[in-house]
């Protein structure tokens, strides 16, 4: 059966529509699971209704490539841990990019052969193949920073600016000649520029910026995916484009703005010390920190009204989200109300923290975001930092000298007690020394986030009354 | 109207439905919100429909189109699988 255009552009309508519903559905966690099944329906609806068309004659790679990328998509999906989520992210962004390359090649191909290249359409071809090519290397490099196979510190070196600026221009210039000209060679040259582009950009970045860029990319995917729209003449690509590439640009600027610096800053800032080495416990404890045992936090922690804790990236590391869940249990039983506190760029991508204590079955209605968990703090028994550091460190908020000054930070130090449990005195990625564990009312507990909090619920466990 | 400029008027509308309805999103569920418009990005899928389904289609364009078809397919199985098991630890039923 086939079906006309303009039945296949009331199926790309619906479908555009059902998107914009899907992501709709992410207002609350309990219409989130809906709005993904509506998001499914449309992409159904719009594939269904692209091979029903007129334009697609033969199926045979199609239902081979379909195939082949469904099974590894969906052992991917089932196989991922939630710690690995924003490397699974990465790598998807960079298949977007590569995706969109290869269609405006192809594209690029069959219409050659038709002789139906224009100007304008080799306008759009280019675009789609730089912002895919930069995507995708750009995602490749994320990729390997999340993994751990490329170093995450920011990797800066001299005339770095300069280069990727040349690079830029001459990557456009080949575009130019290209629609100009129909040179397959400029276009060839310009496709590798781009893919250099892509990795020249993103190596500069250090770790924990990968917020930033993992939306970034994210908003990139979803322009790459517009720019194959505008080539194609398919309204629903640039409609879904368009979407993802608000979506990608809105997040960046969430995650920008919990940082207090600009998107030009992250991008091109390189932040972060090259290497700091960290002072031993015995360093630290003649600085006037003071260390405490397990028992002491738990001493603290049992018969307090209120415990507020605060996961960072150390926590994800340590993959010590379960222990965390068996302690705000064994508390609960005590009375004692457990909240988690969440800053917007706590971990490795906007709401990993989120994702880490959902699936270690701790309910959303305890983890509270920054600003409203920000009044509480100073009606608190207990913060307990769990790999958290610059975004506890009051340095952000009273020292106008401080690299981080302006950064919106968790309130930590405004309650009763604060431990943090912490391997060394290694500085947090600023490079800043946190002020907040000279106050008085501080306490660090030495060792791996998920021993010291296994330790934890072991001694609340074997102290039942 | 020429095409290109209806294409644009669409690209521009939908930019700003784009806007209203991502900052709507609960900052809890960005991560899912990110493998989401991950999965639906995979929507280029249907340009690699296009490419590689054409009638009289060269042998390299066929096969250019066939590995994109399969990316993007890992990305939409993927990502929409992957959102799911998200957002399903999200919805468990409490103790």
């Amino acid at each position: 059966m086939e079906i006309s255009v303009n039945v296949q552009a009331i199926a790309y309508l619906v479908s555009a529509i059902l998107f914009i519903l899907a992501l709709k559905g992410l207002t609350h966690p309990a219409s989130a699971r809906r709005g993904n099944f509506l998001a499914m329906a449309g992409m159904a609806i719009a594939i269904v209704a692209t091979l029903m068309g007129s334009e697609v004659r033969s199926y045979g790679f199609i239902l081979a490539g379909v195939a082949v990328g469904g099974i590894i998509g969906t052992v991917i999906a089932m196989r991922i841990q939630m710690t690995a989520m924003p490397q699974l992210v990465a790598a998807l962004h960079s298949f977007v990019g590569m995706a969109a390359v290869l269609v405006a090649i192809g594209t690029f191909l069959n219409k050659q052969a038709d002789g139906l290249l224009n100007g304008v359409l080799m306008g759009e071809l280019s675009a789609g193949i730089i912002i895919g090519a930069i995507t995708f290397s750009g995602s490749v490099i994320a990729f390997g920073k999340l993994q751990g196979m490329i170093s995450g510190r920011p990797v800066k070196f001299r005339g770095q600016h300069l280069l990727n600026a040349l690079l830029a221009i001459a990557t456009i210039g080949f575009a130019v000649h290209f629609a100009l000209t129909e040179s397959t060679v400029s276009l060839a040259i310009m496709t590798l520029l781009a893919f250099v582009l892509g990795f020249t950009l993103i190596i500069p970045i250090g770790g924990a910026d990968m917020p930033v860029i993992v939306s970034m990319l994210n908003s990139y995917s979803g322009w790459a995916a517009a720019a194959t729209g505008f080539t194609l003449q398919n309204n629903l690509l640039i409609i879904v484009g368009a979407l993802v590439g608000f979506s990608g640009a809105i997040l960046s600027l969430i995650m920008c703005r919990a940082m207090n610096r600009s998107i030009f800053n992250v991008v091109f800032g390189g932040f972060g010390t090259a290497a700091v080495e960290g002072d031993s416990a015995a360093d630290a404890a003649q600085k006037g920190v003071k260390s405490a045992a397990i028992e002491d936090a738990i001493y603290w922690m049992e018969d307090a009204n209120k415990v507020i804790i605060i996961p960072g990236y150390g926590m994800a590391v340590a993959q010590a989200q379960h222990s965390m869940k068996e302690l705000m249990e064994q508390l609960e039983e005590r009375g004692v109300e457990v909240k988690f506190a969440i800053h917007p760029v706590a971990g490795r991508m906007p709401g990993h923290m989120n994702v880490l204590l959902a699936e270690a079955d701790i309910p959303y209605e305890n983890v509270v975001e920054m600003d409203e968990i920000n009044p509480e703090f100073a009606t608190a028994d207990v913060v307990l930092v769990v790999g958290a550091n610059d975004v506890v460190n009051p340095a952000a908020k009273d020292d106008p000298t401080s690299p981080i000054y302006g950064m919106p930070v968790l309130d930590a130090g405004k309650a009763h007690h604060v431990f943090v449990i912490k391997r060394s005195m290694r500085p947090g990625y600023s490079g800043v020394e946190n002020r907040l564990y000279y106050q008085d009312n501080t306490s660090l507990v030495f060792g791996d986030a998920k021993d010291v909090s296994e330790g934890m619920v072991n001694q609340l466990k074997g102290s039942a009354h | 109207m020429p095409e290109t400029l209806v294409a644009l008027y669409i690209f521009v509308l939908s930019c700003f439905i784009g806007y209203w309805v991502i900052w709507g999103v609960t900052p809890s569920l960005h991560t899912p919100l990110i493998a989401l418009t991950n999965a639906i990005s995979g929507i280029v899928i249907v340009g690699a429909l296009l490419v590689t389904g054409l009638e009289g289609v060269g042998t390299t364009a066929e096969i250019i189109g066939f590995f994109a078809v399969l990316l993007a397919s890992i990305n939409v199985f993927g990502g929409f699988l992957v959102t799911n098991r998200m957002l399903a630890m999200f919805n468990k039923k409490k103790r």
